[in-house]
């Protein structure tokens, strides 16, 4: 192992975010804030049927693992989609660095900057609310595979798009909907039946239940289940990372 | 002097069905300053990107430093430098921090000593902290340089690391190279200025649609495959018909306005100056007046190169 090549972007890619905080942390923060605005006008002190939290409460949890994804996912796409335009790509494939060790960088960074963004949502967003944690472990679990399969779908992404219009498509047709429809802003039990069904074949839809059931202890999910999916989700997008960037897959000529 | 590189019948055939390289065979010593000469779309470039691992080659072999090249890729990319032809960098950072990032990436904690020295040979150090946006051209190149050989690797290799770069940048960047190579970096570079290959250059081969048309010492190619020639002028225009041309094949007549050059040959130490003369003579006249001009790298380039595509 080139640990210390490892090292190296990943702390890279982390600058990469650092050095435009207004982008990639207030920018979210602000976004997520004014949804909490909203919806609390909206919404007053309604509490979400079925599950006896109030919509309110029930909103940030989904809120904070939006934002965690959607920026683990820009992390590593534009990172890619850079490298790409900027023929930067290359130096990446000359450096003694394996297809595990990028990946490993480039993933780390993307958890790095999703739990930057929690942390940050959350030390806004709990103060209007009387929120606390029931369940560490389900956070950090969810928190963080969240993030990785995000990140690898950006590695992914990138990898594939050839322009920006690809990554717009990528992002309006497939990771916006999967990530308003996975459960952020209702409870699937306020669905009809078949949609409730249709629900349980969107992946994001057990992180956004499992990262919420970590601070409500309410879910709508059965938590042995959801930990055996989102597992093998997390594994089966690291794995095709590595192997997609191996192959050199769109890359490499 | 063992073999820094070893290439044997490689290939590449692109997506597209292009064929880039059609077996190539090369050696290149160790401690060699190596010349891999061509013209535009020759296959250099694809050849020097399978060796720094940014293409896939489609078949053949590469030793380098004595290890299998496709196998033994981590350690192999340790010693090896490469500068692409491309210009490529990093839109976030500036040059000392991407120069930092690069050692790190090849494992090799940054020693800002040589770091320093990289930034103050490519005369660059005034331009270490502005974002790498805001370099010029040339700077971009000079920074490509630099980030191969900030590992400090016994082999570089350079895809023309001139282009772009002022006569007197790329004076000094040579000056540079040549003290690496004295101090035993084996250097490999493609450029288009031949003067500047023949001056600097101990090895030369020269590839064509995919093929190695010559590989040897630059001497060699220039005492024995290379010639003199006969320049002759007249007072008037003289021009070379198909006629004259077979009549006087065995010196490959060329004319340029009232210039005629004949290529001479050189036979157990003795030139046929004698014979073109003469022949010169018969066919065009009296000259007004008479050269002998010894063929330099780009008259063997030319001929080599367009001897092999006819
Ligand atoms: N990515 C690619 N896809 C398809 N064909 C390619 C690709 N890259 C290069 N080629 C083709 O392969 C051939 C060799 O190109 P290469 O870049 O190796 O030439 P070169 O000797 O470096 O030329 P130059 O002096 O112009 O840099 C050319 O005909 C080129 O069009
Ligand atoms: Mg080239």
């Amino acid at each position: 192992m080139n640990w210390y090549g490892c090292w190296t972007l990943y702390s890279r890619e982390s600058r990469r975010f650092l050095n435009v905080k207004m982008q990639t942390i207030v920018a979210p923060a602000l976004t997520a804030i004014m949804y909490l605005i909203v919806f609390r006008y909206a919404m007053g002190a309604r509490s979400v049927p079925d599950l006896d939290v109030p919509y309110f409460e029930f909103l940030i949890p989904g809120l904070v693992m939006m934002a965690m994804m959607q920026n683990a996912f820009a992390n590593t796409s534009s990172s890619i989609m850079v490298g790409k335009l900027m023929n930067m790509q290359i130096f990446l494939m000359m450096a003694p660095l394996s297809a595990f060790e990028v990946t490993l960088a480039f993933l780390g960074a993307a958890v790095t900057r999703a739990a930057i963004v929690a942390v940050v949502l959350l030390l806004v967003l709990v103060p209007f609310s009387d929120m606390h944690i029931e369940h560490v472990w389900m956070i950090l679990f969810y928190g963080v595979c969240g993030s990785i399969i995000m990140g690898g779908m950006g590695m992914i992404g990138g990898m594939w798009s050839k322009t920006f219009d690809d990554m717009a498509l990528l992002n309006n047709f497939i990771i916006m909907p999967l990530t308003f429809l996975s459960g952020v802003f209702y409870s699937v039990k306020q669905l009809p039946e078949s949609w409730q069904a249709v629900n349980h074949f969107n992946p994001f839809f057990y992180l956004i239940d499992g990262f919420r059931h970590g601070f409500l202890n309410v879910g709508d999910t059965d938590p042995s289940q959801a930990v055996l999916i989102v597992s093998l989700a997390t594994v089966t997008t690291m794995f095709a990372c590595w192997q997609l960037w191996r192959t050199g897959w769109r890359l490499k000529d | 002097m063992g073999i820094a590189l070893e290439v044997k019948q490689l290939t590449k055939t692109y997506n597209n069905g292009k064929k880039a390289l059609e077996g190539v065979d090369l050696s290149v010593p160790e401690g060699s300053f190596f010349a891999l000469l061509g013209p535009n779309g020759a296959g250099k470039s694809s050849l020097i990107n399978i060796l720094a691992d940014t293409v896939k080659p489609s078949s053949g072999q590469v030793t380098f430093l004595g290890k299998d090249l496709f196998t033994e890729r981590r350690w192999c990319k340790k010693q090896l430098g490469v500068v692409p032809q491309e210009i490529a960098f990093d839109p976030f950072f500036a040059p000392r921090d991407i120069l930092k990032i690069m050692s790190g990436m090849f494992g090799v904690k940054p020693d800002m000593k040589w770091i320093d020295e990289l930034l103050e040979r490519l005369e660059l150090s005034e331009h270490a902290k502005k974002n790498a946006r805001q370099l010029s051209g040339g700077m971009r190149r000079r920074l490509l340089v630099a980030q191969a050989l900030v590992h400090k690797p016994k082999v570089v290799i350079l895809d023309e690391p001139t282009a772009g770069v002022d006569v007197e940048l790329r004076k000094r960047l040579w000056g540079f190279m040549r003290e690496l190579n004295a101090a035993g970096t084996t250097i490999l570079l493609t450029t288009h200025y031949l003067e500047e290959a023949e001056e600097l250059c101990d090895h030369v081969a020269i590839i064509n649609q995919g093929k190695l048309l010559t590989s040897q010492s630059m001497k060699g190619l220039l005492d024995n495959v290379g010639s003199s020639s006969l320049v002759l002028e007249y007072p008037e225009e003289r021009i070379v018909s198909t006629d004259i041309e077979q009549k006087l094949a065995d010196f490959s007549p060329r004319s340029q306005g009232n210039k005629v050059t004949l290529c001479l040959k050189k036979t157990d130490g003795h030139t046929n100056f004698n014979d073109a003369y003469q022949a010169a003579l018969a066919t065009f006249g009296e000259a007004t007046s008479v050269n002998i001009q010894d063929e330099d790298l780009e008259d063997v380039f030319l001929r080599i190169t367009h001897e092999n595509q006819t």
